[in-house]
Order: C-alpha cells, then structure tokens, then sequence
C-alpha cells in the first residue's frame, strides 16, 4: 500500500520533520565517525590536524590478535551451528502448526528474552564445574548459539511459510523424491534468502555478543568484544577508538549486507 | 505415521541442546537462588532489601524514559521517513537502522566520545559556557546510550506499521476539514497504537536487561545487571546474582510476551 | 508415446476421515478400467480431490480399505513408489529450476540415463507445445504456460496413470477452453489410465468416457456423459448437469397431469416427481400441443433463446428455443413435451 505521495510543493513540516530526522541521524553517525577517526590520529587531542597515523591499528592488530581470532572462529561456528540444528527446526515448525508446536517457537524465544548475564549466570552454576568444558571456547559457543537460534529459525521460517511448501513437496513426492531428494533439492534450495538472511544475522550477532560472554569467557578465550570492553576502561581512547575501528571494518560490510538481504526478501514475498 | 517420527528426529537435535543447555540450566539457577545464606527468602529480599528496590526503581525508572523518548523520537522520524519520498531517503533510513546489531560496549564508548572527559559536548559547552559538562558516567550517559540502542530498532517497527495505514482514512479526514495535526492525532496515531505498544515494550524489555554500556561506563551506575554482575563477581554471592537474574529475566519476558502478543512475530531485537 | 504398462485401479470399501472426526468419503468401492479417462465431479467438500489423493497415495484409506493398480496392491505404498503422474491445480513447478529441469526432474531422480533423459524431455515439451519455453524460469510464464509445463512434467517419466486435480479452474474461461482441447487430444494420444477432478461439468463432459457424480463423500452417480445427462439417477446429478425441469403430476386415465398440460402415461405413478431437460420442450403450432405456458422474460444467448415460462406450477421452467422469432413478455406459447424424454428421480 502506498503512503500518501506529498506532492513536491514541501511545506513547512516537511522542512521541521526532515531537520529533525537529520538530527537524529547525525546523533546516531557522528559518534561512529569520530570513534574511527580517533583511531587513526596520532593524538586525540590534536585530532586529525596533528597527523594520521597506523601505529594504533598496528598495536590493537597485535595485542589483541587472539580475541579478533576467536571471535570470527566463534561466529563461523555458531553460524554452522544454528544452520545445522535450525533449519530442520523451521521446517517442523512450517509443516505443522499446532499447539506443541507454537510451544517450540515461545521456547525458543527465551534466551533472547532472558538477559544474557542470566542465561550465562545459569550455564555456569550448572556446568561450571566441568573444568574442561568451562574453560574452553565451546563453553561460549554454547551461550552464542542459544542466543542466535532464533534469529535463523525465524529467519526461515518467514520464507517457508510464504512459499507453498505442501504443494512443492507433493509435487516432488508425486515424481518419485524422497525426502533427502525433497529436502535438498527443492526446500532448500528455495529458502536461499531466508537462510542468508539469518546467516548474516547470526554472525553479526556473534561478532557482538558481549552480556554473555563476559562472564563465560576466560583470559584464555576473551573474544573481541571483551577486549574492547578491556581498553576502553584501561587503555588510551586512542587505542580504543582503533580496535573500535577494527571492529566496524568487521562488522559494517556485514550490517549493509543484512540490510540489502532483507529487501531482498521482502521483494520475494510480493511475487 | 512415518511423517510424525521423520519430523520429531529433525526437532530432536535442538531440543535435546535446548533442554541441556537452556532448561536445565535456568531450572538449576532457581534452584541455586534459593541456596545461599538467605535460602528461599532471597526471591523475598529482592523485593524487600532497600538496595535491590532501589537499583529495580532506578532501571524501572530510567526504562521508561527511555521508552517514551525513543518512542517520541522514532514516532516523527519514522513517519515522516515512511511518508514522504526525496532523494536520499533510502540512505537516511539505512543510517538510521544501520547500528542495530552494534554491542553495548561499542555504544558506551560513543558515549565516551560524546560526553566523556575529552567529548564533542563538553568541547562544545566549554566553547560556549566556558564549562566542561561531562555526563557520560551517569544516568544521564546511561540514558543517552539506550536511546542510541533502541532507536534503530522502534524506528523499523514504527515504518513496517506506518507502511499499513490506509490512504484512504486519511483522505476521509481531511475531506471532512481536518488539518494536517488532527489527521495526526485522530488518523495516524491510533493506527499506530500497536506498534507503538510492541515497540515499546520491546525497547523497554531490552533496557532493562542491557549491560555492556553500563559496564563500560563505569561500575557504579546502579542498574540491575551491574548489580547481579557485582554481586556474582565481587561478592561471590551467586545465589543472590541467580534470585536478581531469575526477577529480572522474568519482568524481561513479560513485557516481550506482551509485545509478541500485540504484533506476531514481526520485532527486532537483540542483546 | 504409447503406454504399454497402462493399469487399471480398484478402489476397495476405502473411507477417509480426517484427524477432527469429518467423514470426507464413505466406504467406496470402484473399478476403473486400463486406458479410460474418468472424471470426478461436484462441488467443493463432495470428496473428489479426497478420493484422487487416495489414488495418487498422498493419503492412505481409512482401515479395512484397499486400492489396486493392477493385480498389485499399492495401499500401503506411498506417492513416490507408485509411479503415478500428478497434476496440481497450483501446478507445485519448482521455482528454482528451470521449464527443462522441472520437466527432467522425475527422470533425474529415477536415475534415467541422461542420454534417454533428454529425449523423453523434448518429447514432452513437443507434446505439449512448449519446446521455445525449455530455458525460462517458472516465474517468466503465464498460468496457461504453467499449465503445460505441469503436464510435461508429469508426462515425462511414463507414469502407469495419470491423476490431475483441477488443473484448469485457476485460469481463465478463454484460456480453459483452449488448454480442454489439448488434454483432451493428449489423453487420446497417451491412451494413459486417467482420473480428472473438477467441478466444472463442461470439462466433464468432455473430457471424461465416464463420469462419477459425488456428493457428500459418496459417489451419487457413475457413468458415461450421455448416460448422466440424459438419465440422472437422482434429484442431485439432475440439478449439478445441465439446467432440469423438474414436475410434479398426478396420473388420471392413461394421462399424467399437471400443470400447464398433460401427456400420456402407462407407468406407475411417479413419487419424486419428473424431470426434463429444456431442449425436451419443442414450440408447437397452436392446437397441436400438449404444453401451455406463458414467458416470463427471454433471454438471447445467440445460438439459441432461453425462456423463462410460468405455467401456474411453484417453479418456472426453462425452454431452450431455436426460433428465429421475437418472444415478448406476457407471451402464451405452446409446446409438446415428450413424454419418453420425462425421467423419474428417486428422493
């Protein structure tokens, strides 16, 4: 349905209206270049009239390789993670829709809902005393992977409910596919956006979980964004503003794909 | 039927990682909150101990303003962006929602650069003013942060539902005589009423149980997350940390049901 | 594209009842020969797409109930191993493969050699006159286009019959009256055992050697398109087929009465009352008829004229008239009624 098209002749509103909605949008972007640029000049206070400088990249780059390192390994794996378990999961859930069902999709809700230092709080009064476990990344994995489920079971859901799924199906069963033929040849296949959609959500949301993994991580396993939280409280705000450019280099590429994913979608569903 | 054991083997997976790693774990946290020095009357004293009420009244509180700013604020940019069509407008809305997957670390530290000790606005009132005003380590810094956080997300649910208004009721209205602020007041706004309502419980939801601003911003803003995080760390006293978390996963819950409730499944929202 | 291993299928005392408790058929028992095209028809909840699926074996009949293709029971086999085609009303074509790989896929998953593949592929897609379609992808076509793609596909893999579910009601009349005449020229060609569900009783008649009116999940009546027409068994196949007349008299003297004329009759009084069909009233000079009525309005369809008459019965009738003449309203006309096209309805 269309909004109602003002005709070019712009009144006075639409002047107030669109200064604030520059407003805002200045709030919110000018923070994130002023964060980048800090960490690329040489001294905050001179900011970029004293001279542009690398050695703080170079330094974060260094000090925290291992963190960066494991974040993306995190993200990687929680993404094969909730590929593996959601997909079947949003099928279920698209073929039948009945109580138990709708049960499934309130579950599995819950840890986002819950709060992250919660959801943590509980992983470790109840597997913290597995030594090895707790101490290993797949102590975080876990954490991520409940958190980040959702986000790719809704994902796929939203585009198996939108195409004919009994039909297509039947109509595979009638040429003679079984199900492995039906599931990988005609479902997924079909789900394609759907599935990259919540695949970028998924790593996105990875790359930035800090609530949970500040209290299931150790020295040994800090991931990015602890890091962060590291030089920020100790460390010079130039130091700061660079691992927080490196973290926008990471993540950025991944918030436009997202976004242009999502159109992409929502496209489909008007076919 | 076959159908029935083929669909339950493809949920099985995720519900057997869901209920060890989810269920079990949250039912072992009530249990823990009820095992400390207090035993079961620490649920108890979370509602009676004055500094637990306290820091509930002050993230209640400042929720709450955070809630009915954004929404504010989200409201009149969201419209107006749905409304009207100029150039530049695909690139303004996706600034807007562009740091919606940004952790609450990254958005403390814009806070830092904006209020903090060496931030744009004390620079600014020190121009003008001749005084530093730094606000970053407050409530005030906190309640910037949130706003930051939870823009992105209403302003999306505000255009998804200003999309769905009918031209037509409108068009009703004005030819009745309504000027553009009663079309406002008695078209638009009530048509919005739901969004606004999920919207708002989900930004509410989201601030309460936020924590890594108020962790960057310092450990003695009294919020509740930073007093489990405290309790759990400084104190060790887990079984107080598990009854806190256990009250405010449940009031976190509640008002995203209630959100779910109004708008299906159709909100964004992270950690 | 002969089909030399055309079956013939037995439907067995099958039943069907959904998981809330609703009866969508009762237990039937039906036999279909090799080769014959036969059509399910009625309206929507009569139990006709139920009792395709239980053909096609994308449902399984209630307990005690069985169905053969052939000398083989195939109850207990599901859709895939029956080596059935299928025709869905939506046409279910894979969006994300081509008209060529869509066509190919039960041959694909068959394991054909893709030499052998490729052959039967373009015989399909020539048969249904869709070669110049082979590289487009599903959402470039029109719903016709769909159609015939759906058909290909179905056609490809030689399947021992042939099951379509409505395949025309999603198109327009124009477009449906088109693609009629090619199935009807391809199930000549294919010769394949096939059941047709629709409720449009045009198609039906074309299209089917025989016809099983249902109503209610039970079968009202079975048999060849004249037969159904001309003798309905019942009230219901009278009304669903063509326009019916129906009467109601009392017999005096080697006469049936009623009103507005009377016929000669030697049987037994009719109990449910008569019908007839609109053609069965000839326009008579005046004198020579049995039949009087007045119009109450006409309506010129063309190629003939319908009237409307009121002949002091409750309901008017209907008269199809190939008169080259004017009707006005008020009219009185005389006709002769037939008295052997009169067929007796049970309740």
């Amino acid at each position: 349905m269309q909004a109602s098209i003002k005709k070019p002749r712009r009144s006075p509103l639409f002047w107030a209206q669109l200064a604030f909605t520059l407003t805002v949008c200045a709030f919110l972007i000018v923070p994130v270049f002023m964060s980048m640029t800090a960490g690329v000049t040489l001294n905050y206070m001179t900011g970029v009239s004293g001279g542009l400088t690398t050695q703080w990249v170079e330094k974060v780059l260094t000090d925290y390789r291992g963190p960066i390192v494991l974040s993306l390994e995190l993200a990687i794996a929680c993404l094969l993670c909730t590929l593996l378990l959601g997909i079947p999961a949003a099928y279920v859930l698209a073929k039948r829709q009945n109580a138990f069902t709708r049960a499934i999709e309130e579950l599995l809700v819950m840890p986002v809902a819950v709060p992250g230092i919660a959801t943590a709080l509980a992983l470790i009064v109840t597997y913290g005393g597995l030594g090895g476990f707790r101490t290993s990344w797949l102590f975080i994995l876990v954490g991520h992977v409940l958190f980040t489920l959702p986000f790719m079971v809704r994902s796929v859901l939203a585009v198996m409910s939108s195409i004919d799924l009994k039909t297509l199906e039947e109509g595979a069963r009638s040429l003679g596919a079984n199900f492995t033929q039906r599931f990988f040849g005609i479902i997924l296949p079909n789900c394609r956006s759907g599935i990259i959609a919540g695949s970028l959500m998924v790593v996105t949301l990875s790359l930035g979980e800090f609530n949970m993994t500040l209290l299931l991580h150790t020295p040994l396993t800090q991931t990015l964004p602890v890091g962060l939280a590291d030089t920020y409280a100790s460390l010079r705000l130039e130091v700061g503003s660079a691992y927080t450019l490196v973290f926008f280099v990471i993540i950025v590429p991944l918030l436009i794909a997202m976004q242009w994913a999502s159109n992409a979608v929502s496209q489909r569903k008007r076919i | 039927m076959r159908e029935r054991i083929q669909l339950a083997a493809l949920m099985a997976p995720g519900a057997i990682l869901f209920a060890a790693f989810f269920l079990l774990p949250l039912a072992q946290l009530v249990v823990i909150g009820g095992s400390g020095k207090l035993g079961w009357s620490a649920y108890w004293a979370v509602f009676t101990e004055i500094r637990y009420l306290k820091s509930f009244g002050a993230t209640i509180a400042l929720s709450i303003a955070v809630t009915l700013f954004t929404l504010g604020v989200s409201g009149i940019a969201g419209v107006f962006l749905e409304r009207n069509r100029f150039r530049g407008r695909a690139l303004l809305t996706a600034m807007l929602t562009l740091p919606l997957a940004f952790p609450g670390v990254v958005i403390g530290f814009m806070v830092i650069m904006l209020a903090g000790r060496q931030g744009l606005v004390p620079d600014i009132t020190d121009l003008l003013f001749g005084e530093r005003l730094v606000f970053a380590y407050s409530m005030a810094g906190l309640f910037m942060g949130y706003v930051y956080f939870s823009i992105p997300r209403t302003i999306l649910t505000v255009m998804a539902a200003a999309e769905k208004i009918d031209p037509r009721l409108e068009e009703a209205a004005r030819s009745l005589g309504a000027g553009s602020f009663m079309v406002a007041r008695d078209v638009i706004l009530p048509a919005l009423k739901p969004a606004f309502l999920a919207a708002g419980a989900i930004c509410f939801a989201t601030s309460m149980g936020a924590f890594g601003t108020a962790f960057t911003l310092a450990t003695r803003i009294n919020v509740v997350p930073m007093v489990i995080y405290t309790e759990f760390t400084l104190q060790a006293n887990v079984a107080m940390a598990a009854a806190l978390s256990f009250v405010l996963g449940g009031i976190t819950w509640a008002a995203l049901a209630f959100a779910r409730s109004l708008s299906g499944s159709s909100v964004a929202a992270s950690g | 594209m002969n089909n030399a291993d055309n079956v013939s299928i037995r439907l067995e005392r099958c039943a069907r009842t959904f998981e809330d408790g609703t009866r969508a058929l009762e237990a039937t028992d039906l036999t279909i020969q090799a080769g014959e095209t036969i059509v399910f028809l009625g309206p929507s909840g009569c139990g006709k797409t139920t009792t395709l699926r239980l053909v096609a074996g994308l449902d399984e009949p209630d307990v005690g109930g069985k169905v053969w293709f052939g000398d083989e029971d195939v109850t207990a086999i599901p859709i895939e191993r029956r080596n059935v085609g299928m025709v869905f009303q939506s046409y279910a074509l894979f969006p994300n493969m081509s008209v060529e790989e869509n066509v190919a896929y039960g041959l694909r998953v068959r394991k054909v050699p893709a030499d052998q593949r490729e052959l039967r592929v373009q015989e399909s897609l020539e048969m249904m006159h869709i070669t110049d379609l082979a590289n487009r992808r599903i959402d470039q076509l029109s719903g016709g286009q769909r159609q015939r793609v759906a058909l290909a596909r179905a056609i490809a893999p030689r399947p021992r019959v042939l099951l379509l579910d409505e395949p025309l009601t999603a198109l327009d009349a124009k477009l449906r009256e088109n693609l009629r005449v090619e199935i009807d020229r391809l199930l000549r060609s294919l010769g394949i055992t096939t059941v047709y569900v629709t409720h449009d009783q045009g198609e039906a008649m074309a299209l089917g050697d025989r016809i099983a009116v249902m109503d209610k999940g039970r079968i009202a009546q079975i048999g060849t398109p004249e037969e159904i027409y001309r003798a309905p068994a019942n009230a219901f196949v009278a009304d669903f087929i063509g326009t019916m007349n129906r009467l109601f008299g009392r017999v005096e003297n080697n006469s049936l009465v009623f009103p507005g004329g009377r016929v000669n009759w030697s049987g037994p009084p009719p109990a449910a009352g008569l019908m007839f069909r609109p053609e069965d009233l000839q326009l008579a000079a005046p004198g020579s008829g049995n039949f009087t009525a007045q119009v109450v309005s006409a309506f010129f369809l063309g190629d003939h004229v319908r009237l409307v008459l009121d002949a002091g019965a409750p309901d008017f009738f209907i008269a199809r008239v190939f008169e080259r003449r004017t009707f006005a309203k008020g009219e009185t006309l005389e006709f002769t009624l037939n008295p052997h096209t009169l067929v007796s309805l049970e309740k």
